[in-house]
């Protein structure tokens, strides 16, 4: 690969474009209070919101996987008609408004919700205000970037391996399990990383859907959201370790699995 | 020599002319409680038809969102908030001009799906096991004169959300979500039929006092004043009586 020698105007605009996302880093570094970091970050609220996160964007990214993996074979190995618009169905929460998600998925699973009413009325479920609901704004906002990155992956994959399989006798499932997903294992692990770094980061269809109670349904996002009102050193100090982890992961998946360059 | 002569004496006769006017024109920036969202837009409304030239831009949210957005430079001219912690957060900050006055009073009030299915006649049936309860956050004033109620009643009980400011929880209530929610006698009001609102006897019950102050280094002060001045006048009382507002 060679490297061009850039003209000093897109040099420029790049540098800017690069001080632009780091500054916002700078600052949060620059603002954090050094001295008291472990006892802000060793609070009970800040510990349980640390808790339910990681617990939450897990189980997101599960039900990502378990549902959006049939979902993404689906749509690079079959045609059936009206595919591009059920795909776009399944990619809109990645360009909505999570905050609008959040008001849908009211609509739908709310008490008195499309399926709501009928889950309160006939189970007696009910899920606002649960774990059960963060984990469904969480699994509603990121299962996309999963979908995208496995369906992108499925369709690279040589389709004469599979036809081999089936000359061999190979039933289509077992196709799909022993052929089709290990080739696929990068875009499998970097898709579920993209989207458990995105249910991580869900805030706005939580806060509507699922409300906010600490323990419960308050992620770190919502947390830190609230501390910025009462103490925003702890605030600044859980957005710099959101911020750190999401950076790691995407630097670990650009050189593993992001072929990018 | 003459012509340029000429051309300052114009150009200072224009700007002469011109001044009084944009001093009252232009917008002003009101952020306030979110229980005042209703009554400040009329007010809004009302001054503009008396003076087309200015804008009422406002910003609503709970009052303890909006004095961390002010202290951290937010601009805004005029800052009603729902108590006096959050006032006194941006007095400690020094960005208040003058000091904030108390301008209206408000009760606190259950609100209840329309018709009170659940039969909640007080304070005491919202710890009912299963009856989904949301509260105001506890910074949120609402929040914190909800614990104060409920203190003074003895109750305790098991919010099922925190919501971030008053309106959020009538909301909830409205959309049916949420069997009850504690909010001011004023949402209750603006939500007309959607819910009921349930009393809380005066031993129990807290008065919120609203202050309000102009913000110091508003772009607009005299219209921020105007704005203030407005709200403390007689019309301005009776318009906040309107929408259940009590005076300070």
């Amino acid at each position: 690969m060679s490297t061009a020698r850039p003209p000093f105007a897109i040099a420029a605009l790049a540098a800017i474009a690069v001080a632009f996302f780091a500054l916002p880093l700078a600052g949060l570094v620059y603002r954090v209070s050094w001295q008291t970091a472990l006892s802000d970050l060793l609070t009970p609220e800040a510990l349980d919101a640390l808790r339910l996160s990681l617990v939450v964007s897990m189980a997101a990214t599960v039900l990502g996987l378990l549902l959006g993996v049939p979902l993404a074979w689906f749509y690079a190995r079959v045609i059936f008609p009206g595919r591009n618009v059920v795909r776009a169905l399944t990619t809109l929460p990645m360009v909505l408004p999570p905050v609008v998600g959040g008001v849908a998925l009211l609509a739908a699973f709310g008490r008195r919700g499309l399926a709501g009413e009928w889950l309160d009325a006939g189970f007696g479920l009910r899920i606002p205000f649960t774990t059960a609901a963060t984990v469904m704004a969480a699994t509603f906002v990121s299962m996309p970037f999963l979908v995208l990155t496995v369906e992108a992956g499925i369709r690279s994959v040589d389709r004469r391996y599979e036809e081999a399989a089936r000359t061999l006798g190979a039933s289509q499932w077992r196709i799909f399990r022993q052929v089709t997903l290990p080739l696929v294992a990068p875009s499998l692990f970097a898709g579920a990383v993209l989207c458990w770094a995105r249910a991580l980061g869900e805030f706005g269809a939580t806060i509507t859907f699922a409300g906010n109670l600490p323990g419960v349904t308050q992620t770190l996002p919502l947390a830190v959201y609230l501390a910025m009102e009462t103490r925003p050193e702890v605030a600044i100090l859980l957005s710099l370790v959101l911020l750190l982890v999401s950076l790691a992961v995407l630097v670990a998946l650009r050189d593993r699995y992001l072929r990018l360059d | 020599m003459r012509a340029l002569a000429l051309a300052c004496v114009v150009v200072l006769v224009s700007c002469g002319g011109a001044s009084p006017t944009t001093a009252n024109t232009g917008s002003v920036t009101v952020y306030a409680g979110s229980s005042l969202a209703d009554a400040f837009k009329k007010a809004g409304e009302h001054l503009k038809v008396k003076d087309p030239r200015t804008d009422y831009v406002f910003n609503f949210g709970s009052s303890s969102t909006l004095a961390t957005q002010i202290t951290s430079g937010a601009p805004a001219d005029v800052f009603a908030s729902a108590d006096d912690v959050n006032m006194q957060k941006l007095v400690d900050a020094k960005l208040n001009d003058g000091a904030p006055t108390f301008f209206v009073g408000n009760r606190l009030q259950i609100a209840v799906a329309a018709g009170n299915p659940k039969q909640i006649a007080g304070l005491a049936d919202l710890a009912r096991p299963g009856l989904i309860l949301v509260l105001a956050g506890p910074t949120v004033p609402a929040g914190r004169y909800s614990l104060d109620a409920l203190r003074k009643a003895g109750v305790n009980v098991r919010p099922a959300s925190q919501e971030v400011d008053v309106r959020a929880v009538l909301n909830k209530v409205a959309l049916g979500e949420a069997d009850a929610g504690i909010v001011y006698v004023t949402d209750v009001k603006a939500a007309g039929t959607r819910v009921t609102g349930v009393e809380i006897p005066e031993q129990h019950q807290v008065i919120a006092r609203y202050p309000i102050v102009v913000v110091k280094d508003s772009k607009k002060p005299r219209l921020a004043r105007s704005y203030v001045e407005f709200l403390l006048s007689d019309e301005g009382q009776t318009l906040l009586a309107e929408f259940g507002f009590s005076r300070p």
